[in-house]
């Protein structure tokens, strides 16, 4: 089998590999390039565990071929954080016991993210409906919910001295 | 899930997708969105020696108004239609539709062209495209052809593409005023497929009785199908809810649908009747609005 070459960029860095047509994107992260943050759940395109941002956008990547990915920019869980310091959505998933076991944690923050960058003052019903493919067995979403909303209220404010550059804030 | 091996070409250019078609007949399966399809290949139902990905080629996700009507081309996604202006002032029937398929990651990356051609028997676009007398626009080294939706969708995961063809764009005619369409999907879960899936489109005449009348069905047959004994039955009558009821115990009758997951056959038929009835309300509802 014939392998091609794909250049594409992740969480900002450039990165290269050799893959077969068929290597989905979930394992070009997870296993070429070992980034494990991003989890296969149902491997079916139902469950969202897998959500990345693909040239902004909300992706699942076990629903995309690596060969498709080729240079788009990929964004994932491991590209959320400023160092050491958590981003919004993450410290709020903390704050709000938005998970349990944290399985699907990963997706649910990437989807979240999507959402927010749309919508950046999301009603109750908005958040549910931008989060409708990403599944909870756990949690019963109601964490998860007010873990969405408690980082949209952070984003909107008014970026202040300490808090790290957000540019989702100056909208 | 790993696909079986295949080969994978993303050519930049129409005219050289439509020569690889002709160059590996039946070997080729074009590649969207990738939502219908990679399932498929995961599950191995389907196993094609090489994928055509049409990414970077030009011109096939314009959404634009015509004298012909709403021109869609085949690479819009689900999204794109739910949220182009055009669409969300005058084609609420597209928008309810849109807005019922599958999740937000799907919509973001899943295509029309995708969907119809992939043709789920299941499926949301083709009972639209039938109840509003669609065309769909195939093309390959040959030239263009159009086909009526009515008489594209054959039967299950089949259509009258040839493997040389690539579906570039869909037309949906502009309804006579005053009309009015809607979409009405029952579904067991939020963004699963239909149990049963209702379009219609009704457009009245001067007398405010019904001049036209179209009702496409999904997921209660081997494929998609047009309601004609419902659409017949209609015309002429006033908008009332005797007449949504006769059309909805007709589309019941005209319904061949399986027994699984979903429900019971007979279930099913029932769901039918209730959901041609409240797809006819919401129509005529917006017909009026335009009168």
């Amino acid at each position: 089998m014939t392998t091609q070459h794909i250049e594409l960029t992740v969480n900002g860095q450039v990165r290269e590999a050799d893959v077969e047509p068929r290597l989905l994107l979930v394992h070009l992260l997870r296993d070429v390039f070992e980034m494990t943050g991003t989890h296969i759940g149902c491997d079916t395109s139902n469950c969202g565990a897998c959500t990345v941002l693909v040239d902004g956008e909300s992706a699942k990547s076990c629903t995309m071929l690596a060969v498709s990915a080729e240079g788009r920019s990929i964004k994932t869980i491991e590209g959320m954080a400023d160092g050491a310091t958590l981003h919004a959505l993450q410290q709020a998933f903390w704050d709000q016991h938005g998970l349990q076991c944290g399985f699907c944690t990963p997706g649910m923050i990437m989807q979240a993210s999507w959402l927010l960058a749309r919508n950046p003052d999301p009603t109750d019903m908005e958040i549910r409906e931008g989060i409708a493919g990403n599944l909870c067995r756990c949690t019963g979403y109601v964490n998860i919910v007010k873990a969405i909303e408690q980082a949209a209220t952070e984003l909107r404010a008014p970026a202040s001295t300490d808090a790290p550059a957000e540019p989702a804030a100056a909208s | 899930m790993i696909p079986a091996q295949f080969d994978y070409v993303r050519p930049a250019a129409m005219h050289e997708a439509l020569q690889i078609l002709v160059d590996r007949e039946g070997d080729a399966k074009i590649l969207a969105g990738g939502y219908s399809l990679l399932p498929l290949l995961k599950l191995r139902l389907a196993s094609p020696a090489l994928l055509v990905d049409i990414r970077d080629i030009d011109g096939l996700d314009e959404i634009v108004e015509t004298t012909d009507g709403l021109r869609i081309g085949s690479r819009s996604t689900h999204r794109s239609i739910l949220e182009n202006p055009v669409v969300v002032a005058g084609y609420p029937l597209l928008s309810d539709a849109a807005g019922g398929i599958g999740d937000p990651q799907v919509r973001n990356w899943g295509t029309i062209g995708g969907s119809c051609a992939h043709a789920d028997p299941s499926s949301d676009w083709p009972a639209v495209l039938i109840a509003t007398s669609a065309s769909i626009v195939l093309r390959s080294t040959a030239g263009e052809r159009t086909v009526p939706a009515r008489s594209f969708f054959l039967d299950t995961f089949q259509t009258a593409i040839e493997p040389t063809e690539l579906l570039t764009e869909v037309i949906i005619p502009r309804a006579p005023r005053p009309s009015g369409a809607a979409y009405a999907k029952l579904e067991r879960r939020a963004g699963d497929f239909s149990t049963v899936g209702v379009a219609a489109q009704l457009s009245l005449g001067a007398d405010g009785r019904i001049a036209a009348a179209g009702i496409g069905l999904t997921a209660v047959a081997e494929a998609p199908f047009a309601a004609t004994a419902a659409e017949a039955s209609l015309i002429g009558s006033e908008p009332n809810e005797a007449a949504f009821q006769a059309a909805g115990i007709a589309a019941a009758a005209e319904s061949r649908p399986g027994s699984d997951s979903h429900g019971p056959a007979e279930y099913k038929r029932a769901m039918v009747k209730e959901m041609v009835v409240r797809a006819l309300r919401s129509a005529a509802g917006r017909a009026q609005a335009q009168r």
